[in-house]
């Protein structure tokens, strides 16, 4: 990728020279003697000129191009530690009153577990979360062994205990307002939250 | 003799009477005619009436008292025909004050028409009466045709705290001089809407905030003494319990780790224990703590696989009734107080019975009430201790979180019967709902003891 930036800036750059080197200058000051010998410098001098100017201007291209590129790469870099920091917070659902992790969220645990293999400075918090068919403070209970059951997979997967944090929110914190089916399977959730080591997220 | 005497002014009475039934204020007249003479019956609530006056002011302890009479259960309120007009007749059927040898009207409550109110169907009558602060109630036997009792209370002036609490107290006193029972009109509920505690008058009278932190609160409980309630707190994701003063609204924070989700304490009957619950990453269990030293947390169960959770103390301090999740579900259990005994408590159909959760046990000690998940939706249960069967009391509606009311036969609970959850009350006797708060959203009622105050007396 890096090379291909640069051969391309290099093609540029050449194209730049020769179209320099067509356009006619102008005369900075009128031929004082038409003679060969100054027609022959002023032409070098013209040429120097030239050659001088087109080396700076490429100069400067090229130093903006660099400057592009860190911007394009710094930008490509912060896109990558965003998809990183989404999928560690990709929520996990469960059945109704039930805290057993779903096989369908396995793949989410595990791309859980590499991204916190690659990022050792990381810590987060788990926290369980019930729909409102249950009793209030049953589901606070709920909550916490939803929260548990992921932290227990992410740790039997090689996952310091003390990184991950646990705690339950019972049905107080729905993120669908409704009354049916559709929303209470999006309430039944663990939200997993970075607490510190998330600035510099790096991509397993 | 008596009889002779009277038979006439009852009859002229009931002439007096006949329109009544036209107000269609009344259309048990005739019927409560039939009852003249006979009070004791089984299965007939007597009836009680409180007199109509003149004297200024009085009027909304008047409409207080006869309202928590009603709220009872335990009387045919009687509404005095014509209001004040009735009164009148009452007066004029008196011997005449002028004639000589007579006692001074004033004081003289004996000298009441007992056969008039008699006729009415009244067993009871209360004549409310006032002179500076002291509030006088007279009750009147009207089966006997004498006093019954004499009960008097410090009522500060309408709209000043404390008003509406007096008169309650009076309304307790009222049925304790009556049919000989403590009564609950001086007690308030809490309960949680939008993060916060409030409180409510048993008459739904009074709502305040109760709670004063700024984190959301959940599961209000009382202490036996009425002085002090528990409560927990969220903070960033912990629960943080609470015991607060009703006097004062000081809290105290009740120890912890800092680590953990504490949440539904309960009070021992002696006030010195809270037993709780604490959801930690082994699961969840029932600790007890001494909250008069705030020391020596004990932890009663240990579940493992199992959640245990929602402890209530038996009456006597002895036992704890809980929630267990051990066999697949949670149901509810019972164990000694120490933590040892742990047994099913509420039988269920394995496979056929829904969650069971939030046990509260009864003031008398005899059954447990609770809430368990019957088709998809919430229904109100009681257990009866001795026997350890149970009963649904509820059908219509989501119904959840029983609470029980210190005389062991009326319960709050939340019901969305109406369309919306809201507080309702039962009297589990005679079946009669009433809805105690008409706002959706409130939640997690606690019903408190009688809630004691000095201030009145009963000589």
């Amino acid at each position: 990728m890096t090379r291909v930036h640069s051969l391309v800036l290099m093609g540029f750059g050449v194209a730049l020279l020769v179209a320099c080197g067509k356009n006619p200058q102008p005369a900075a000051t009128p031929a004082p003697a038409p003679n060969a010998d100054s027609i022959a410098a002023a032409e070098r001098a013209r040429a120097d000129s030239a050659a001088a100017d087109s080396a700076r201007r490429a100069q400067e291209e090229a130093e903006r191009i660099a400057r592009q590129r860190a911007a394009d790469s710094a930008a490509a870099a912060a896109g990558a530690v965003t998809e990183v920091r989404n999928m560690l917070a990709a929520m996990i659902h469960f059945d109704y009153d039930k805290a057993a992790l779903r096989s369908d969220d396995q793949s989410a645990l595990d791309q859980k577990v590499s991204i916190l293999n690659a990022n050792t400075a990381v810590r987060i918090r788990i926290s369980g979360h019930c729909d409102e068919r249950g009793s209030d403070e049953y589901n606070l209970a709920l909550g916490n062994r939803r929260a548990t059951a992921a932290k227990q997979y992410l740790v039997s997967h090689g996952i310091a205990a003390d990184r991950i944090e646990t705690v339950s929110y019972g049905e107080e914190r729905p993120i669908a307002p409704g009354h049916d089916e559709a929303s209470w399977t999006q309430n039944r959730r663990d939200e997993f939250e970075i607490l510190s080591g998330g600035d510099n997220l790096r991509k397993p | 003799m008596i009889v002779g005497r009277l038979l006439p002014l009852t009859i002229a009475f009931a002439s007096a009477v006949a329109p009544v039934p036209l107000l269609g204020q009344d259309t048990t007249a005739i019927d409560r005619g039939v009852r003249i003479g006979i009070v004791y019956r089984p299965g007939v609530r007597p009836g009680i009436v409180v007199l109509p006056g003149h004297q200024a002011g009085l009027d909304s302890v008047r409409a207080i008292v006869a309202r928590d009479l009603d709220y009872s259960d335990r009387f045919e309120v009687i509404t005095m025909p014509g209001g004040d007009s009735a009164r009148g007749t009452a007066a004029a059927a008196r011997p005449d004050p002028a004639r000589p040898g007579t006692r001074p009207r004033p004081a003289t409550p004996a000298a009441l028409n007992y056969p008039l109110y008699r006729a009415l169907g009244a067993d009871f009558a209360i004549d409310v009466r006032a002179a500076a602060e002291t509030t006088t109630v007279v009750v009147h036997d009207v089966t006997a045709g004498a006093v019954r009792r004499t009960v008097q209370g410090i009522v500060p002036a309408l709209g000043l705290p404390g008003f509406r609490l007096a008169v309650h107290r009076l309304s307790d006193q009222i049925l304790q001089a009556t049919v000989g029972a403590p009564g609950f009109a001086a007690t308030r509920i809490l309960f949680v809407r939008d993060g916060k505690v409030y409180r409510i008058d048993q008459d739904g009278a009074d709502v305040a905030l109760a709670s004063s932190g700024e984190h959301q609160a959940m599961s209000p409980a009382w202490a036996r003494d009425g002085r002090h309630f528990a409560y927990m707190e969220f903070a960033d994701g912990r629960g943080q319990l609470f015991v607060q003063d009703v006097a004062t609204n000081r809290r105290v924070s009740v120890t912890t780790t800092g680590k953990s989700l504490d949440f539904t304490p309960a009070f021992s009957p002696d006030g010195k224990t809270l037993a709780f619950s604490r959801a930690t990453e082994e699961g969840t269990d029932v600790y007890t703590i001494n909250v008069h030293d705030n020391c020596c947390l004990q932890r009663l169960t240990r579940g493992g696989f199992s959640d245990n959770l929602s402890p209530t103390y038996s009456p006597d301090g002895q036992r704890i009734g809980f929630v267990s999740t051990r066999p697949g579900l949670p149901q509810i259990y019972v164990m000694a107080a120490d933590g040892t005994d742990q047994q099913l408590f509420a039988p269920f159909d394995y496979g056929v019975s829904g969650s069971s959760n939030a046990p509260e046990w009864s003031p008398d000690g005899q059954s447990v009430a609770f809430h368990r998940d019957v088709g998809g939706t919430l229904q109100v249960f009681v257990l009866d201790v001795r026997t350890r069967t149970v009963r649904q009391l509820t059908s219509l509606g989501r119904n959840e979180d029983p609470t029980w009311a210190p005389d062991g036969r009326h319960m709050a609970f939340v019901s969305d019967r109406s369309g919306y959850r809201q507080l309702w009350v039962i009297d589990l006797e005679t079946g009669r709902i009433r809805p105690l708060l008409q706002q959706s959203g409130a939640r997690l009622p606690a019903w408190s003891p009688r809630i004691p105050e000095a201030g009145i007396t009963n000589p």
